[in-house]
């Protein structure tokens, strides 16, 4: 599909893209806010406070699998390859902190911010894009 | 009416959002190091993804730049800070770090519970654990008088 990169998903990419794109427009349009998932799910789970619907923070937590299921069903799939637990439960633990920390994830940062022209989630992204970038590569050098 | 106003619009965004992530690959954490491993076998897929999403949402803005309220609530509530401060980058930083060693982040990891509960129910359960660590250790303490 594109040269070079017989792995890439260029057309799926974009067409998810532009469906997470629709679902952000939605919600600062719509619902005025940005769909900023950490932020959401701080809200929601009452870790975070905020002028958020308890009402609204669950809709959109419960309808990010409910999408995930809608792709899934009725096609034949392979399950996707996740690291061991404990590996899962340092990374957690650093998502977690880092993104309340930062104020922000891939999706209020990297997708709500960037489109904005926000300087601090450009600067914040282009801050997690390199260390996880750096992290791969320190990973492949001790093997993974 | 109003709880429906309340519940749809955040409903159908996160739908909207989970299936998003799904069609694009992005629910499988090693697509989503294959483009941070742009110093091996790099995968730029979730560049495109990037693209898409920021592209429809910069129209979204300069909507939302003529509209004095949102459809369906009484205003809009969006960050207004300017100011780039340290916890921003290394509260980042940290971030980018756990996402560099799972292929996970917030999201996907959500959106994954649909499909491979088993695997991210530790994540999910470590992340906000790690929110709330956040939240005592920095959090400003209120001073009562």
């Amino acid at each position: 599909m594109l040269p070079g990169f017989p792995d890439a998903q260029p057309v799926a990419g974009l067409v998810g893209g532009v469906l997470i794109g629709l679902a952000a427009a939605l919600m600062l349009l719509g619902a005025g806010r940005i769909a900023g998932v950490s932020g959401i799910l701080a809200r929601g789970t009452g870790i975070a406070r905020g002028d958020m619907a308890m009402t609204s923070a669950w809709g959109f937590i419960v309808g990010l699998p409910l999408g995930a299921l809608a792709i899934r069903s009725g096609f034949d799939w392979e399950p996707a390859t996740f690291a061991s637990w404990p590996v899962l439960i340092v990374a957690g633990l650093l998502v977690g902190f880092g993104t309340r920390m930062g104020s922000g994830c891939t999706s209020g940062h990297g997708v709500c911010g960037v489109s904005r022209l926000s300087q601090r989630s450009i600067v914040a992204t282009a801050s997690f894009m390199a260390a996880g970038i750096a992290t791969v590569f320190v990973l492949s050098l001790v093997g993974d | 009416m109003s709880f429906a106003r309340r519940l749809l619009p955040p409903l159908v965004s996160g739908l909207l959002f989970g299936a998003g992530l799904t069609v694009s690959g992005m629910t499988d954490p090693q697509r989503v190091r294959g483009f941070l491993d742009v110093f091996g076998d790099w995968d730029p897929t979730l560049a495109f993804v990037m693209g898409g999403a920021v592209i429809v949402m910069a129209v979204a803005w300069t909507i939302q730049s003529r509209m004095r309220t949102p459809m369906f609530g009484a205003k809009f509530s969006l960050p207004d800070r300017k100011d780039l401060d340290g916890r921003l980058i290394a509260g980042s930083v940290l971030f980018g770090i756990g996402w560099g060693i799972a292929g996970l982040c917030p999201g996907p990891a959500i959106a994954a519970l649909a499909l491979s509960p088993i695997s991210v129910l530790p994540f999910i359960g470590a992340m906000l654990a790690g929110m709330l660590l956040q939240k005592i250790t920095m959090e400003r303490k209120v001073i009562r008088p």
